[in-house]
């Protein structure tokens, strides 16, 4: 019920992130979703990928330093409130959130969810029959 | 065991009158031999004949990394061409490399250190012997070479190369002991576990390391994945090579081969003599050397000695850990900062990459100290707090090392630029300005 995440971690420096997408476009790896935590040295690249043991091999191969995390990712109505009635459910089961992400296609909604315990997150998703997406 | 108990556990008493003798000796020979010490010492308006005892040797000219290479190639070796058996290199990263010429007599003292230093390991006849220190110009391998032979035990002149070849011969010929820098030997361990073998496959009971500098945490590392016991073998090759001071069992400092490389801390900035452990720059003076002796050279390695005997029964004297190096010192906001402790701090550290670069630079009339360093891949975490984390604990020790403070970076694995050899490990954009 969990997805991989690719994690990079790149040090702040113009076209870092740039060098990243170039290698995942070279060997037709698509990017689903991504988002960047960054601090005033470094930051971590989050990564949604359509093949993620390959970008972890080509990217291991390129000097980057990878690794892979698991996340939930779970699709909502692109409507307004729709994401407010989970996390609350999540705040009530007491599932401390340490970073999300969205992406929006058309009707449906995606958002990742990196959670403290994410086996009760699953638990508490499913109980509350919100569509977890399995994989992408 | 202790190879040669005469010289190794002398009394003071006479160790001293030995080293005031072979000195006086030493003083003649290189006054009527090196035009560079007779010079030196007429200005000095020093004789020959002035030195009568081993304290005299405060009188004496220092020589530098600086004067070898002024008198490059052969411009201070004393002895005739047609003596000299052997010459070895080292490298050069500015300017002309260090020639260094052995007498017959020079390598059997150097092999007669080197049994002395295998011996303190634990080293015997029935050992078989990986020498894996480079074969060549570099004094290394050969220096060890010949240690291990002069003891009787099997060498394996193995040097360096195919990594898993070597650790298939350590298997097959069951290799007891290995001499090699330490982190070969932490390669050889990668190596051994990528292969599938653990130290269990293995029997090596014995390393000698050296020629780089290493840390306790280094020590404990090697000796696990290899299950090994390792001790430190010290050296340079403008002395001799490895074999100018070895650790005992007891490893509190290394015994130093005082009867023909006499140790003394000096100021690195006064220039005087320094007593009572106190921590300063090391000096030898080749007693005995014959094809290329040096008095008092200043070895800008920065340590401590150690008198009194040993609870392994030498009465040597011993020095501490390499603290750094007295030509490298930054003066950062008028504190004296070392690259090498800041190297230590950072070995210290699993997470890290033996890699770092520091950048000196001066804003708004301050002097600021950025440090950069890589973080191993394995220990990336896609946890922002954890990353944070890593980086204020290196900077608190960092604190707590230097007396100032510091601006850590964490970089990618592979993006600090290496360099060759002894790594250039700073930028000093002050004197850019
Ligand atoms: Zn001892």
């Amino acid at each position: 019920m969990t997805i991989k995440q690719l994690s990079v971690f790149l040090e702040n420096k113009t076209g870092r992130i740039n060098e990243v997408t170039k290698i995942l476009a070279r060997h037709s790896i698509n990017m689903q979703a991504f988002s960047m935590a960054e601090t005033t040295d470094f930051g971590i690249l989050r990564l949604i990928v359509s093949e993620v043991d390959r970008a972890v091999e080509i990217l291991r191969e390129a000097n980057f330093a990878v690794m892979l995390t698991d996340v939930v990712c779970l699709r909502c109505d692109n409507v307004a409130g729709s994401l407010s009635v989970i996390l609350e459910q999540l705040a009530e089961n007491q599932i401390f959130i340490e970073y999300m992400y969205a992406f929006a296609e058309g009707e449906q909604a995606n958002v990742i969810i990196r959670p403290n315990d994410i086996t009760r997150c699953v638990e508490v998703l499913s109980d509350c029959k919100c569509n977890v997406v399995k994989e992408f | 065991m202790i190879w040669n108990p005469n010289k190794e556990c002398m009394s003071r008493d006479e160790m001293h009158s030995l080293q005031g003798k072979r000195l006086q000796k030493l003083v003649q020979y290189v006054y009527h031999n090196v035009p560079f010490y007779r010079n030196k010492m007429q200005a000095m308006d020093l004789a020959p004949e002035d030195i009568r005892s081993i304290d005299d040797i405060v009188k004496l000219p220092f020589t530098t990394k600086q004067d070898l290479r002024d008198n490059y190639p052969y411009g201070l070796q004393a002895a005739p061409p047609s003596e000299i058996v052997r010459v070895h290199a080292s490298s050069g990263t500015t300017g002309n490399p260090t020639i260094v010429g052995y007498t017959r007599k020079d390598l059997a003292v150097w092999s007669e250190v080197m049994a002395r230093c295998l011996t303190a390991f634990g080293v015997t006849r029935d050992d078989t012997f990986s020498v894996s220190y480079g074969y060549g110009l570099f004094t290394g391998g050969l220096g060890a070479h010949y240690g291990v032979e002069n003891l009787g035990a099997t060498v394996i002149p193995t040097s360096t190369g195919n990594t898993e070849k070597h650790i298939r011969l350590i298997r097959d010929l069951k290799i007891s002991g290995i001499a090699c820098t330490p982190s070969y030997a932490l390669y050889l361990a990668e190596t051994l576990e990528k292969m599938g073998l653990s130290k269990d496959d293995i029997g090596l009971r014995i390393g000698a390391f050296g020629a780089e500098p290493w840390t306790e945490n280094m020590r404990r590392e090697i000796e696990d994945r290899l299950g090994l016991k390792g001790f430190n073998l010290y050296g340079l090759s403008e002395i001799m090579g490895p074999g100018v001071s070895y650790e005992c069992q007891e490893q509190n400092g290394s015994h130093i081969c005082e009867d023909h490389f006499y140790p003394e801390i000096i100021n690195p900035d006064t220039l005087e003599q320094l007593h009572g452990g106190e921590q300063g720059e090391l000096v030898f003076t080749t007693l005995t050397k014959e094809g290329m002796p040096l008095l008092r050279y200043r070895t800008k390695d920065l340590c401590t000695l150690m008198e009194g005997e040993c609870a392994c029964g030498r009465t040597s004297v011993r020095m501490g850990r390499i603290m750094g190096r007295s030509d490298d010192m930054l003066i950062i906001r008028g504190i004296n900062v070392f690259p090498s402790q800041v190297e230590s701090v950072i070995l210290e550290m699993s997470e890290f990459e033996p890699q770092y670069m520091l950048i000196v630079d001066r804003q708004n009339n301050l002097d600021t100290l950025q440090v950069q360093v890589e973080v191993r891949r394995d220990f990336f975490s896609d946890d922002i707090g954890r990353m944070l984390s890593l980086k204020k604990q290196l900077a608190d020790k960092l604190r707590s090392v230097l007396s100032i403070s510091a601006d850590v970076r964490l970089m990618e694995p592979g993006s600090i630029e290496r360099s060759q050899g002894k790594g250039r490990h700073v930028i000093d954009k002050r004197m850019l300005k």
